[in-house]
């Protein structure tokens, strides 16, 4: 992949794409949420690094599915995942550790949902 | 028994602030300002203290661990805000997660504002906490501490309202 | 066999000068594992971009953190600089180069100061702090803030710094330096620090990659990485290389953060050498459209900054990934295997800013 690149995937395809990414050596950068309009569900951009290149492989999940963690491959994934559970509420099947909505213990559910 | 006010011990916690006040909370204590030259002494232990500083604004989480230090600290004693957001929640007084200053959950008796708040105005608020930490004392020797915080109390909600 | 126990650590405790809790399950005296328990700082401020107009939003996002404030400010500027597709004048690159350097002397020396605490040297923390005053007045004299400056705005920045005012601070840095190499002796020969620190909390470089460690947690470590190297600011006009160390542990993470304040001395001298004269802001007309991703090497190591709008005056989405965030997976790594009595050190080698994670 080249610096900058966003590639589309599907929850079916994320965990190979991921497999292959670590597999070249990179390590994972970021995990990031972002609600789309009129509750259409979330847009997940997972950014990989190699040295000072970052690339990500980019999910559109409608509200309803789930999605499974790539904490199996990348092992601090488990952080990014239960932070955008508890905000996002986006649903994550597998993750190797799972705060059950307990990693922020908020007021407000899923306040970042729309 | 020697004044209690002449070496009031602090205790500080940060509730959910930005850091900024609390830098500038231990920079009251550190070399240049140097609090601690005239007996004012950061402790980590609530049943040491007599003062309590809080920093920042309260959350859902927090405000059961500010409540309980405030509790754990032995009589009389003392809470200062320090910071704009412990006044009144701040910038992030809007946000989801902050319920307000720390008044929400702990009654307060000096307010120190700004952002960041500097070094001479949270000694300043140190220096009028020491003159109620005297008032409270004489109150809890005559065993009159209730009335005192309950007209305590009045006045401040007044001074509100003006 | 050993019974296990758990003794909780946090979130109020005397070395922590934020709250962190950590469920520390220990065998003996060793640590076995650690559980961490975050958000006691949380404040959700990613979420007042829908009701702060983008312009105003500098100011929230400078108060994601006191200490590393200024590059906060800065990173969101850039991000809506480079959705809109703004070239910053020469002279806001490197005026924000100085500043950041600075916010870097001023946050390692911080950290100096609580390591020093930490391992029960309280003198040696007044030391550093003495030391750290100078840069605060610095910032205090060309922002007029001694943590939080304001002085970023989309498009620039806010205040400049005269030709006399820029000689004086290197005057002002060259007696620092001779200061900070005094404080440097105790740090790294002293018998009774070597003892806390060799040794303590080895984190290989193997784990520092696959942990996803950041920052000068990593080059501790031995992987030679600094995102200043993407050339940001000014930084693609100076010379620098990034500062490693092969020891991997608790030591080695010390004398990288002090290498890094003369580095950052260095780099000062070489701006202020190079500053160009010209305007330090442009007018910024529209709103912005589009998303962007930046990073930036902040004194913990390299946040990532993802910014997403849609056209309107509020941004749609704002997102900071911390170096903290990343680098917490690691500690708690390194925290397994060691002494019970070495967590408050463990704990502050990261350089925590546990209101940068949780935002």
């Amino acid at each position: 992949m080249t610096d900058g690149e966003i590639k589309v995937v599907t929850p079916d395809t994320l965990l190979g794409e991921a497999m292959k990414i670590h597999d070249q050596g990179w390590r994972l950068v970021q995990i990031c949420a972002r609600a789309l309009k009129d509750g259409a569900g979330n847009e997940i951009t997972y950014s990989f690094g190699d040295d000072l290149i970052m690339a990500h492989l980019r999910l559109t999940l409608p509200c309803e599915e789930h999605v499974t963690s790539i904490s199996h491959i990348f092992q601090t994934a488990y952080f990014y995942e239960n932070e955008m559970h508890d905000l996002f509420g986006v649903q994550v099947d597998m993750m190797t550790v799972d705060f059950k909505g307990n990693f922020y213990k908020i007021g407000a559910e899923t306040p970042f949902k729309k | 028994m020697a004044k209690m006010s002449k070496s009031p011990w602090v205790l500080h916690y940060d509730a959910a602030s930005c850091n900024g006040c609390d830098i500038e909370v231990l920079a009251c204590l550190t070399p240049v300002y140097d609090a601690e030259r005239f007996g004012v002494i950061n402790t980590g232990d609530p049943k040491h203290a007599d003062i309590f500083l809080i920093t920042g604004g309260i959350n859902e989480q927090c405000k059961d661990v500010v409540k309980q230090l405030y509790d754990q600290m032995p009589n009389p004693k003392v809470v200062v805000a320090v910071g704009i957001c412990a006044c009144s929640g701040g910038v992030f007084k809007e946000t989801y997660n902050i319920l307000g200053g720390a008044d929400q959950v702990v009654p307060v008796d000096v307010y120190v504002p700004g952002c960041a708040a500097r070094p001479e105005s949270i000694i300043d608020g140190i220096v009028k906490a020491i003159g109620i930490l005297d008032e409270k004392k004489a109150a809890l020797k005559e065993g009159r501490l209730d009335e005192y915080e309950a007209a305590h109390c009045k006045k401040k909600q007044q001074e509100v309202e003006a | 066999m050993s019974t296990r126990s758990i003794v909780p650590f946090g979130p109020q405790h005397p070395v922590l000068p934020e709250p962190i809790h950590l469920d520390l399950v220990i065998e003996d005296e060793k640590i076995v594992e650690a559980i961490p328990s975050i958000g006691f700082v949380h404040r959700g401020l990613e979420s007042l971009v829908n009701k702060r107009e983008f312009t105003e939003y500098v100011y929230v996002a400078e108060r994601i953190c006191g200490i590393c404030s200024f590059l906060h400010g800065a990173s969101y500027c850039d991000a809506v600089e480079r959705v809109m597709q703004i070239e910053l004048p020469g002279r806001a690159k490197y005026l924000r180069t100085i500043w950041a350097e600075m916010s870097r002397i001023h946050s390692h020396l911080l950290w100096l100061g609580l390591l020093a605490d930490a391992f029960g040297f309280e003198s040696l923390f007044m030391q550093a702090w003495r030391i750290r005053e100078k840069v605060l007045d610095m910032l205090e004299a060309s922002t007029g803030g001694r943590c939080i400056f304001s002085v970023n705005c989309v498009g620039g920045v806010l205040k400049d710094m005269d030709a006399s005012m820029l000689k004086g601070f290197v005057q002002e840095l060259d007696k620092m330096e001779i200061q900070v190499r005094a404080m440097e002796k105790t740090f790294l020969s002293d018998a009774t620090v070597n003892n806390r620190l060799r040794g303590v909390g080895i984190l290989t470089k193997q784990q520092a990659h696959e942990l996803g460690a950041t920052g000068p947690f990593m080059r501790a470590s031995g992987i030679n990485r600094d995102t200043r190297k993407l050339g940001y600011y000014a930084y693609g006009d100076l010379e620098f290389e990034p500062i490693i160390s092969n020891d991997c542990d608790s030591y080695a993470r010390c004398e990288v953060r002090i290498r890094e304040i003369y580095q950052s001395f260095d780099l000062i001298r070489q701006a202020v050498a190079k500053i160009p004269d010209g305007d330090i802001a442009v007018p910024v007309k529209g709103n912005p459209d589009g998303e962007s991703f930046v990073r930036v090497e902040q004194p913990r190591g390299e946040a990532v900054y993802y910014l997403k709008a849609d056209g309107t005056k509020f941004i749609d989405r704002f997102r900071v990934r911390t170096p903290t965030f990343a680098n917490i997976p690691a500690m708690l790594e390194t925290l397994k295997g060691c002494d019970y009595a070495d967590v408050p050190i463990m704990v502050l080698t990261i350089d925590p800013c546990i209101s940068c994670t949780e935002r």
